[in-house]
């Protein structure tokens, strides 16, 4: 094991980000974007849950058999989701009927589940646990991303104060009512993803069909 | 009946599962390359979506609900919260004897649909089918619309994406935009089509 703690935090987040590297997680990560307070909260969750399931499920690794290590991993998972579902119920009610059924959703989340599987199973419990945050932060980072251009340029605000005044309510900034609707996330996370690649140009990804070069008439 | 078909429309186009909520992204993207995979995994998910939908309305009316244990003798047991505990492991048992059944009786579908079936236990489409079963109250012939409806609607989106995909590879794309970039805006191209079957409410 050559990885520093470091390391497990930070690569994650942009050498080897789960979005837009390994294309996990990316169900709720479009859903609950369209307001920064409700993304904020779901990438706590989501983040929470990674971290504690590596931990636990790296804690019984050498008890599982293989042949149900997936049904093992699912109901730990579930477990913490549920808990997590409870105390949101409880002490933010507005929020988690905002969530409605994503939070119930972070169990069938590939990047718990991805995690699991491929570190959790193999590395000791802290080493885990480090990187289903690391992991959980990556999540995070783009999805705080996407919910803060959502929000912000499609109704003005961040964490719901007023940012850009609106034209409605005697403002200058016209709201892109578009960006509050479902499909923008998809624009969005697709421009993040040409940002981080045009900025890491080692993840581009190989043409599979190469274009002809036009010859000289 | 006039109510169960505007509900099926309903799940298949306006609120379709994979273009306005997201679910099952992850093997949308994946398994999108292919017209022939995507449709081999469109009609898994069908298959998984009729039944685990009903039978998850069925946990839920007859042992969940506040009330429901009262035939056991228990009327004031409420067990919601172990709702989401249930549901994965009905939908991980059911991929598991559905996979197990198709070995058994029907080989060559099983053959076509096999290497899917795993996946399925963790797409998002198929809890996410069930827990607005949930959420919205459905009853047990509402559950099973909406489980073959959504089924449907997934499929249908998968197939017209792995269409698209398979053009695509020829076009002249930016590096950066290359694979995952541009398919998450073609995505995004096609759930604004899907929004139009309800009118695009700016």
């Amino acid at each position: 094991m050559a990885q520093t703690t470091r390391d497990l935090l930070v690569d994650p987040m942009v050498d080897n980000n789960p979005i837009t590297l390994q294309v996990l997680g990316i169900c709720s990560a479009l859903a609950v974007t369209s307001s920064l307070t409700v993304s904020a909260v779901m990438a706590l969750a989501v983040t929470l849950v990674t971290g504690f399931s590596g931990f636990f499920i790296s804690c019984i690794r050498n008890q599982i058999p293989s042949s149900i290590r997936i049904i093992v991993q699912m109901v730990i998972i579930a477990s913490l989701v549920i808990l997590v579902d409870q105390v949101l119920k409880a002490f933010a009610y507005e929020i988690s009927k905002t969530l409605s059924v994503f939070v119930g959703l972070i169990i069938t989340n590939c990047i718990v589940m991805g995690r699991a599987e491929a570190f959790a199973m193999k590395n000791p419990p802290v080493a885990s646990f480090l990187d289903g945050i690391g992991n959980g932060l990556g999540y995070s980072l783009i999805l705080l991303m996407v919910g803060f251009f959502r929000e912000l340029f499609g109704a003005g605000t961040l964490f719901g104060i007023t940012v850009l005044p609106t034209v409605n309510n005697g403002g200058w900034y016209v709201p892109n009512g578009m960006l509050l609707l479902p499909p923008s996330a998809f624009f969005v996370i697709g421009l993040i993803i040409w940002a981080f690649r045009a900025w890491k140009p080692e993840q581009v990804e190989k043409r599979e069909y190469k274009i002809q070069e036009a010859e000289a008439h | 009946m006039e109510g169960l078909l505007s509900l099926a429309v309903k799940a298949i186009f306006v609120e379709n599962l994979a273009l306005s909520f997201f679910l099952g992204m992850c093997t949308f993207i994946a398994v999108s390359k292919k017209i022939s995979t995507a449709l081999g995994l469109g009609i898994s998910v069908i298959v998984v979506q009729a039944i685990t939908v009903p039978t998850n309305n069925l946990i839920l009316t007859y042992l969940l609900k506040p009330g429901a244990l009262a035939w056991a003798g228990f009327p004031e047991v409420d067990l919601t919260f172990l709702g989401l505990i249930s549901y994965i492991g009905v939908i991980a048992a059911m991929v598991q004897i559905l996979e197990m059944t198709l070995d058994r009786f029907f080989p060559p579908l099983y053959n076509a649909l096999g290497i899917f079936l795993p996946l399925i236990t963790v797409n998002c489409a198929i809890l996410g089918g069930s827990l607005f079963m949930v959420e919205r109250d459905y009853n047990f012939a509402e559950a099973t619309t909406y489980g073959i409806a959504s089924g449907v609607g997934w499929a249908l989106a998968i197939t017209a994406m792995a269409g698209v995909r398979e053009k695509l590879k020829y076009s002249d794309i930016p590096d950066g935009l290359q694979g995952l970039g541009i398919t998450f805006i073609t995505a995004g191209l096609m759930a604004i089509g899907f929004m139009s079957f309800s009118g695009v409410k700016l």
